[in-house]
């Protein structure tokens, strides 16, 4: 086999590791490298994008692949064993060099590092673990490190793994099971499952203050996963059902939705229309609706339906439920003030704030919101009421986005 | 027209003591003009010399906390107004203390507005400086960058904690920040030049950068939302998204023209030998360990789909003793194994109490996957019905069988019901020996979630003495 430079390798496993949505640098705890020897900080709440790319996509971390070599044969999978792309396997030095490269040069927050599976899973989890060790033993690297955990690894190397990571991840990658074993014939979504759920018991020890041995650290900023919508005939409800069950049982921080994108060299065993990428981002919206807004998936969607595209899911639960609304924004309280569509935790909160020392009129609220157009159906002010507005049969077209016309 | 200047223009102390002077001595906002050295005024010569600000009495006023917090990032918003709508919020707050809560006022929004701003432009230098090596000696790197607003000196802090072992220099045309690793020190503006013009990793930055693209998503307008055009010229990897974005259509034509390429003869095989090796199913087990792998693969009822994984029973393979509990719950669920949650524990508890050692006992669950429903985030647990109870049935029968204990204990009713095969009131058949067909004794009993649950004390009390008793009962009849 002919030796690639660094440059080619870098090209290669860094294109396999693009269909991976997350990119996340946030939620850890708060570090610096005053009184260390290396570089690296984390700032506990939000992290930084250092880059986007022309997809829109933030560039946090140095997303690579040790090797897209794999065994697996995954259908959606550029890198899997039947695919005819070309191949490249980092050495353990050559990614903590590139890894400290670029971070003192302020391009990325850290390192995110996946890998095909090559000889076992053991031995690929193995060569993971001694990445992030080098980072931080050898090099006191104090940055962000987010690990792909591979299911079928020991639970003493999954421990390693979350000792060193800020944040570990396993893709669950479709939202059927069935689907699962027909496009992913080596995975395995029980071995997936149970794997989380070690990972959430190692978690919850790590923050069990009662303990006496109590280990030091796990995975401080959680785990996630990522589900690949439109590779199968799931709808988004049955997606956002398993998101729901997901978050659950195993406390995950993100599930991410990835639109199946063409990818080179293709199966015939997938489909060739490719879903919208809309869908990709009213699944991200139904998700925003669960996790901070109280919303309940099952008044979001069916587990039969799919997501109205014309309109966010907001909007959509809002038309339905009429009799809920109009909202008075002097004195609802914050729940239902959550449910009004247009209006976002930050405007919420403002208003309940502002409201304590006056009556809000349309202009205040034009002023904490994004466009008052949208509200007004659903909104009583001090000077405003909607009277039939609310109730009117085309008020989704009033309230609609205006599709543009290419001109 | 009463004019002040102030030294520079991030100068907050001089803003404050002109400002504490001026509201002092009733000079109302529209009489005021705010300039900084150096800059030319319309007013100037018309109007006379400002006189001197002395500092104000102590204590002369009081403004909010959060002012304080606002007031100081405003002033780094490259506005010329910015001066002014701080004073003017200073002179409201005399009659309207209350006045910063109002986040709706057009003046209040204005300096929210302005310190969002600030804010958002010290995250993108955050995220947006681009280090050159520029000796490998000293390990130490320049950057040249131009902020959207002053932030250079207020975001420096945040480097000299990120790269603490690092030598690092910000040139900006504001200020130059500098770290010795021991101490943040500040210069005057600079000159584009005065930076390195390349690094070697830039190349492998860009490599990294197009690869990571995907062009089958192309999103511009999101990409210059978040990374604005006027940040590109000092990004090494900007000068590639013209040609990236000319190129998409055409790299994500020939991805979805192309067909699929046949994969290799070797993996063909590979694949027919590992299908061929796959385990055969269907017979009853015979063997614990079969039971264990049977149950985790087990489609008899729906409850899997919900649960982690199925969880078998646990304990020696010829126990004398087999307790039978409900189904696993939460904990169990994640962990694989038995009674290992707060009921576990509880039953470890009366266990101990009752002198019967846990380890020598065969524990299992009625149903082998967790019925629960989310309520928020929890999950819930839920009684599992008689259909679920029945479909499992098939695994508790063979681990009875395989084990073949003289005593089978049911903990509940549900218990109960999959053990005799009919309801069977604990409260009523509990404290006694009853015949099972297959020749074991069978005891029934509480859960011992349920002694979770009594709510008085007395009751707890009673409860826990029946169940611990039934347990001491049991392991006699065992013996």
């Amino acid at each position: 086999m002919a030796v690639l430079d660094l440059k080619r390798k870098l090209a290669i496993l860094s294109d396999a590791a693009k269909y991976d949505a997350s990119c996340a640098s946030s939620g850890s705890v708060k570090r610096d490298s005053r009184g260390g020897k290396g570089v690296g900080s984390t700032d506990g709440g939000m992290g930084i994008c250092h880059a986007y790319a022309p997809d829109g996509r933030c560039i946090s971390l140095l997303k690579i692949l040790l090797t897209n070599f794999c065994v697996y044969d995954c259908a959606y999978c550029v890198n899997r064993v039947s695919s005819n792309t070309p191949r490249a396997r980092f050495t353990v030095d050559e990614v903590v060099d590139l890894t400290l490269g670029f971070y003192k040069r302020n391009y990325i927050e850290g390192l995110f590092l996946s890998s095909g599976i090559i000889r076992s899973a053991d031995y690929t989890m193995e060569e993971i673990v001694r990445v992030a060790r080098t980072l931080r033993e050898v090099h006191d690297f104090r940055g962000y490190i987010h690990l792909k955990l591979i299911p079928e690894a020991s639970p003493a190397l999954v421990n390693e793994a979350g000792l060193y990571a800020d944040r570990v991840s396993i893709n669950i990658e479709l939202p059927k099971d069935e689907s699962l074993v027909s496009l992913a014939p080596e995975k395995d979504v029980a071995g997936i499952k149970k794997a989380m759920g070690a990972v959430r018991l190692s978690e919850d020890a790590a923050k069990d203050k009662g303990r006496k041995t109590r280990p030091p650290k796990f995975a401080p900023a959680g785990q996630s996963t990522q589900m690949i919508v439109g590779a199968d005939a799931a709808t988004d409800g049955a997606i956002l059902k398993r998101s729901e069950s997901l978050y659950g049982a195993y406390r995950l921080r993100r599930v991410y939705y990835s639109a199946f994108s063409p990818i080179p060299d293709a199966t015939s065993r997938l489909p060739l229309q490719r879903p919208p990428l809309v869908r990709e981002h009213r699944l991200y919206q139904a998700d925003w609706l669960m996790r901070f807004y109280g919303f309940q998936r099952a008044e979001i969607i069916g587990e039969a339906e799919d997501l109205d595209l014309a309109i966010d899911p907001k909007l959509a639960w809002a038309l339905r439920n009429r009799g809920d609304f109009p909202v008075d924004v002097n004195t609802a309280d914050r729940e239902r003030l959550l449910r009004v569509p247009g209006l976002g935790v930050r405007a919420v909160d403002r208003i309940l704030d502002v409201r304590r020392f006056k009556r809000l009129e349309l202009d205040d609220v034009k002023r904490l919101s994004r466009g008052i157009e949208k509200l007004k159906p659903f909104l009583i002010c001090a000077d405003w009421s909607p009277g039939a507005l609310t109730d009117r049969a085309d008020l989704r077209q009033k309230v609609e986005p205006r599709q543009l016309d290419l001109f | 027209m009463q004019v002040v200047r102030l030294a520079y223009e991030t100068d907050f102390d001089g803003w404050r003591r002109a400002a504490r002077a001026m509201r002092a001595r009733g000079v109302a906002p529209e009489s005021a003009l705010w300039t900084v050295d150096g800059q030319a005024t319309l007013f100037d010569g018309a109007d006379e010399p400002a006189p001197p600000l002395e500092a104000a009495p102590a204590g002369a006023f009081r403004v909010p906390k959060t002012f304080m917090d606002l007031a100081p990032r405003v002033i780094l918003h490259r506005s010329d107004e910015r001066f002014a709508l701080l004073y003017r919020l200073l002179w409201r707050l005399q009659d309207e203390p209350d006045l910063l809560h109002i986040a709706s006022d057009a003046d209040v929004a204005r300096a929210h507005h302005f310190a969002r701003e600030v804010g958002r432009a010290a995250h993108k230098m955050k995220a947006f400086v681009r280090f050159r090596l520029a000796s490998e000696e000293d390990d130490a790197y320049v950057a040249w960058f131009e902020p959207a607003h002053r932030v250079a000196e207020a975001t420096a802090p945040f480097f000299a904690r990120r790269f603490a072992n690092m030598r690092f220099s910000i040139l900006t045309p504001d200020t130059c920040v500098h770290w010795d690793l021991a101490e943040l020190s500040f210069t005057p503006g600079a000159d584009p030049a005065d930076a390195p013009s390349e690094d070697a990793l830039e190349e492998y930055w860009r490599t990294y950068y197009a690869s990571i693209f995907n062009p089958a998503r192309l999103k511009v307008g999101a990409m210059q939302k978040e990374m604005p055009k006027r940040y590109w010229r000092n990004l090494p990897e900007a000068a590639l998204i013209p040609e990236l974005i000319a190129q998409a259509q055409g790299r994500t034509d020939t991805m979805v023209r192309q067909a699929p390429t046949e994969p290799s003869r070797r993996v063909v095989k590979a694949a027919v030998r590992n299908s061929r090796d796959a385990p055969w199913e269907g017979q009853a087990p015979t063997s614990l360990a079969e039971v264990a792998a049977g149950v985790d693969h087990c489609r008899r009822c729906d409850l899997w789909r919900d649960a982690t994984q199925g969880v078998p029973g646990e304990g020696p393979g010829k126990a004398k003793l087999l307790f039978v509990g409900e189904q696993p719950g939460d904990q169990e669920d994640l962990a694989g194994t038995p009674f290992v949650g707060p009921a576990g524990q509880m039953f470890d508890r009366a266990l101990a109490e009752a002198g019967v050692p846990r380890t020598e006992t065969y524990v299992t669950n009625a149903v082998k996957h967790f019925k629960h429903e989310l309520r928020g985030k929890r999950r819930i647990h839920k009684t599992p019905d008689a259909g679920e109870v029945t479909a499992c049935r098939w695994w508790l029968d063979a681990e009875r069988r395989i084990v073949r204990p003289r005593v089978v204990v049911s903990l509940g009713a549900t218990a109960a019901l999959a053990v005799f095969g009919k309801a069977t009131p604990v409260g009523k058949f509990r404290g006694q020996a009853l015949q099972l067909p297959d020749q074991a004794q069978g005891v029934v009993t509480y859960h011992p979630s349920y002694l979770l649950r009594v709510p008085d004390e007395a009751a707890k009390a009673k409860a826990w003495a029946m169940f611990v008793a039934d347990l001491k009962l049991a392991w006699s009849l065992a013996a």
